[in-house]
């Protein structure tokens, strides 16, 4: 395929010259309400990006609709505000016909998991070379306050006056089950972590799928109080990170134990426990990421946060090129006046 | 006993069976060979939506009409002059249409009892002396086919499968056509089943020396090669000819090509054909639903690809959202829309007109694009490639409407050099100097600017832009100024269209005026009507919007305007809308195109009523 030749060089210049984050900033004024918390991911996305080391013309942030979705205004890469639910779609279109650009969709949990969730678990099970950010303050913002998919059970909101009769979706099984190759959570509150999540999401190679805890401080504030704040989050939160025993708690005394497939909450302090007996994690093992995912689906324990999961796996646009390129090989450059003249023709003269 | 030969300008053969039996099969080697002799011809598949229908029911036949001829084909034929009926069902269902004393090549064999009683016949129709206002030409296929076949010791299911190929056979004999071009493609169609080829071979002439040697048929035809314009010639179908159409758009422009698409009947084969033409660098993408696949060719448009999106009925219906998106951020984008019939799922295998008005006022808001339509199957290419060029001079998304009939249909194609083809302008913009993402050129464009070029990086999308700057703004003055600037834009493309065309005198008492696929309906009526002395003129638009210029001016010039359509009158409102006209509609939606007879006879009303 003929791709960037002429804008290879430039870019290759370009990218000599170190960017910062405020050169991502673009000249639009940002529009959220004062204390969202997408102005942290905005702000750890613009830090993380001059480390990718990529000009920013090969950049492009591909949005749907929401608060989430004006992401793509506040960066100075190239960037598409589509319609809602759609930014998977728009943004595998994209990456299938320009393998060469380096392609993000910042979503939330309506857009992406409710009127998107159909393009979502497809473009996972695709695995595009692409990263996804999804803003879960599990509430319609933009809308000013209707229930989401991640809502809990019995949430009380403007469109559920007596409370949600449905369960939400867990969005990190919902990845792994739609075969996603890189699952991890973050939260606009640990700013470090947000940007190590998202640099590891950039640096693998298919669907980075990034959960991002975001609170929506006028719809439903405090909605991940627990997980946020200093006095809580040590006993509800668990960070998970490869190759390290699943510990948690402020003195880091509670693991995960699994009993059979049940994980148990230990302390390793009491009794024969040891910290031997805490889960090692191990960010390949599908079994593992299901198991640890589900954590925060039952009471009193902690939710995992970090890279749960993350396996190489082949990559759609590369296969797509790879088609071509055999193709190509096999039959030759297709020419259109042969491909016209071709089957059974006769001549009238 | 003697056999004599007369000799036809044209014959119409429909072939009949259950939807397992092979008709399309059979059809499409009758329609190759008979393209190879010569003729001009035009075919119509019709077929049920059901893959495998249980055998012998109503509901389940499968058919396959042709039309041949010495001289100029534009439609299957009204009324077949050979009925070959593979079971009662078959012969139930297509009896109604065939000729007054027209020949039926009857499988007597099938008419047994079970059979009957499926396709609702008290009495055998074979011996009840009910088809006495007809050639009935009795033939025991399956035996006959069994016995030319046993030798080769196949199963008796395979074995019986070549009965279609037996009856081809007959008709060959009939038309006198050669048998060397079917006995090819079978030789190359089951090269890895040579048996295969050769038990249908051998059914197919036996079939022919059945009507050598039976003493029923006394007659054989002879329809002489048509004179056609010279030129090297394929035969093509309208789905065919439209995959062919975006390819060579696509390298005429040298954007490379990218069809999202979900399946979807009758635009499937679209799909289908693109999918193969891997080293052309060609990239389809068969998505989750027709949302997504519209999306994905938005974003690959943003990309720089020459994008493009087939679908059908529902599935445009699925694609209104996301088409308002690419006039927002006004992005060259072809969707195909390949009619059947609606609303809803409505009638998947069968033809209609009835989405031009989802075509050119679908969507929400203020929402205008070019839409331009196929007259004939072969016409499709052209059209294709036209609508990839006004996509990319104008940047818009262009709607190519097509339907059921030309894209199953097919006839023969005087196929262009690459040479002949127009270069489609397809220029990205590079300059940084005085950029701003929705300043405008004189075609009121706005610069398509690929991600990848520095120092351009920029944000389009749904919400309404600022003109020039492309921000994004509520500014309600701007809002006005920029639906107006997108109407305006879509107009002015009238200016790069060519004017309509009337056959026939400039000014008159009828004009009939017609679009897409009853350009063959319309014109064999109107050479029926001007051979029986009735002066009347035509117009065909294949641009829907905007209309040429010239139309408002063309219709004063008429005492009366006929408009048939096979809607329900969706062309009649928009000419009564645009210019005033009061305009009369024809009118019919049976999943059928129109018999030339309709059409005639209605004119004719017309033109001698008080």
């Amino acid at each position: 395929m003929e791709t960037e030749t002429t804008t290879n060089g430039t870019s290759e210049a370009a990218a000599q010259v170190k960017l910062t984050a405020k050169d991502y900033a673009s000249d639009q004024d940002v529009r959220w309400c004062p204390g969202c918390g997408d102005y942290s991911i905005l702000a750890q996305v613009q830090r993380v990006m001059p480390s990718f080391n990529l000009p920013k013309e090969k950049t492009v942030f591909v949005a749907g609709i929401g608060c989430s979705s004006r992401f793509p205004y506040y960066m100075d890469t190239y960037g598409f505000h589509g319609i809602h639910g759609r930014a998977s779609s728009i943004a595998s279109g994209l990456k299938m016909a320009r393998p060469d650009l380096d392609v993000w969709v910042t979503s939330g949990d309506g857009d992406l998991l409710s009127i998107g969730g159909n393009h979502f678990i497809h473009t996972l099970r695709r695995n595009l070379d692409i990263v996804i950010l999804m803003f879960n303050n599990k509430i319609y913002g933009l809308t000013k306050g209707q229930y989401s998919p991640t809502s809990e059970h019995g949430k009380i909101t403007k469109s559920s006056p007596f409370g949600t009769l449905e369960e939400p979706f867990n969005p990190l099984t919902l990845a792994l089950g739609s075969g996603g190759s890189f699952v991890a959570r973050s939260m606009d509150r640990d700013p470090k972590h947000m940007q190590d999540t998202i640099s590891k999401g950039k640096g693998h190679k298919g669907t980075a799928f990034i959960e991002i805890f975001q609170n929506c401080n006028i719809y439903n504030d405090g909605a991940h109080e627990l997980y946020t704040e200093k006095d809580t989050k040590p006993d509800h939160t668990i960070y998970v990170e490869n190759g390290k025993p699943l510990l948690f708690g402020a003195k880091k005394d509670k693991g995960i134990k699994l009993n059979g497939f049940r994980p148990e909450i230990i302390n390793i302090n009491e009794g024969n426990n040891s910290v031997n007996d805490v889960i090692v994690y191990d960010e390949t093992s599908k079994e593992l990421a299901m198991i640890v995912a589900q954590l925060s689906d039952f009471e009193d324990y902690p939710v995992p946060f970090g890279v749960l999961y993350k396996v190489t796996k082949p990559v759609y646009e590369a296969q797509m090129e790879e088609q071509i390129t055999d193709s190509i090989e096999k039959l030759g450059k297709g020419s259109l006046e042969k491909l016209l003249f071709t089957g059974n023709t006769w001549e009238i003269k | 006993m003697e056999k004599t030969v007369e000799v036809l300008k044209s014959a119409t053969v429909r072939f009949a069976g259950d939807s397992g039996d092979g008709m399309q099969i059979v059809g499409s080697r009758f329609t190759e060979t008979s393209a190879f002799f010569g003729n001009d011809l035009s075919t119509f598949p019709d077929y049920p939506a059901e893959i495998r229908a249980p055998a012998g029911t109503l509901f389940g036949v499968s058919g396959f009409q042709i039309q041949f001829s010495s001289q100029d084909v534009y439609s299957p034929g009204d009324e077949p002059d050979v009925l070959v009926a593979m079971n009662p069902a078959a012969l139930k269902v297509n009896l109604k249409d065939l000729k007054k004393n027209g020949t039926i090549i009857a499988n007597e064999d099938a008419f047994i009892e079970k059979n009957l009683n499926l396709a609702g016949y008290k009495t055998n129709p074979l011996e009840d002396g009910s088809l006495a206002g007809y050639k009935l030409i009795k033939v025991p296929v399956t035996r006959a086919t069994n016995n030319a076949v046993k030798d080769l010791g196949l199963t008796a299911k395979d074995a019986n499968r070549c009965k279609n190929f037996y009856a081809l056979g007959i008709t060959y004999w009939l038309y006198d056509r050669p048998l060397d071009i079917t006995m090819h493609w079978l030789e190359s169609k089951f090269s890895k089943n040579p048996v295969i080829a050769e038990a249908n071979i051998k059914a197919l002439k036996a079939g022919y020396y059945f009507g050598e040697t039976a003493e029923i048929f006394t007659t054989r035809y002879k329809v002489a090669p048509a004179k056609l314009p010279k030129g090297i010639y394929r035969n093509i179908t309208g789905n065919h000819a439209a995959a062919l159409g975006i390819l060579a758009a696509s390298l005429k422009s040298g954007l490379p090509l990218f069809l999202g698409s979900y399946p979807i009947t009758p635009a499937s084969d679209i799909l289908h054909d693109l999918s193969s033409f891997k080293n052309f660098g060609v990239k389809t993408f068969q998505a989750e639903d027709e949302i997504a696949a519209i999306c994905a060719s938005i974003g690959a448009a943003f990309g720089g690809s020459l994008a493009f999106t087939s679908t059908s009925g529902p599935g445009m219906a699925l694609k209104q959202e996301a088409i308002g998106l690419a006039v927002m951020v006004e992005l060259p984008l072809v969707i195909a829309n390949i009619q059947r019939g609606g609303p809803s799922t409505g009638l998947p295998t069968k033809t209609e007109q009835a989405d031009l008005f989802q075509a050119i006022l679908g969507r929400n808001g203020e929402c205008p694009l070019p839409v331009v339509a196929a007259s004939s199957p072969a016409d499709c290419f052209m059209m294709m490639f036209e609508a990839a060029r006004i996509a990319c001079k104008f940047m818009t998304p262009v709607i190519f409407l097509s339907d059921g009939y030309l894209a199953n249909g097919a006839e023969p194609w005087r196929i262009p050099h690459e040479s002949e083809l127009p270069v489609i302008e397809g220029e990205f913009r590079t300059e940084k100097e005085g950029y701003f993402p929705y300043m405008r050129d004189e075609f009121l464009a706005r610069p398509w600017v690929k991600p990848g070029t520095p120092g351009m990086e920029h944000r389009i999308g749904g919400l309404e832009k600022q003109h020039i700057t492309g921000n994004v703004s509520y500014d309600t003055a701007n809002h006005e100024f920029m639906v107006n600037l997108r109407a305006e834009k879509v107009k002015n493309i009238e200016n790069y269209i060519p004017p309509a065309e009337v056959e026939g005198d400039p000014e008159g008492e009828l004009l009939i005026i017609g679009w897409g696929s009853t350009y063959g309906s319309i014109t064999s009526a109107r050479e029926r009507l001007l051979a029986k002395g009735y002066n009347v003129s035509r117009v065909h638009l294949k641009y829907l919007n905007p209309m040429p210029k010239n139309l408002g001016e063309i219709l004063n010039r008429f005492k009366k305007v006929l408009v048939p359509e096979l809607n329900l009158g969706q062309l009649s409102m928009l000419l009564r809308a645009n210019y005033l006209k009061d305009v009369i509609g024809f009118n019919k939606v049976q999943g059928l195109p129109f018999k030339a007879s309709e059409l005639e006879k209605k004119v004719i009303e017309l033109l001698t009523e008080k």
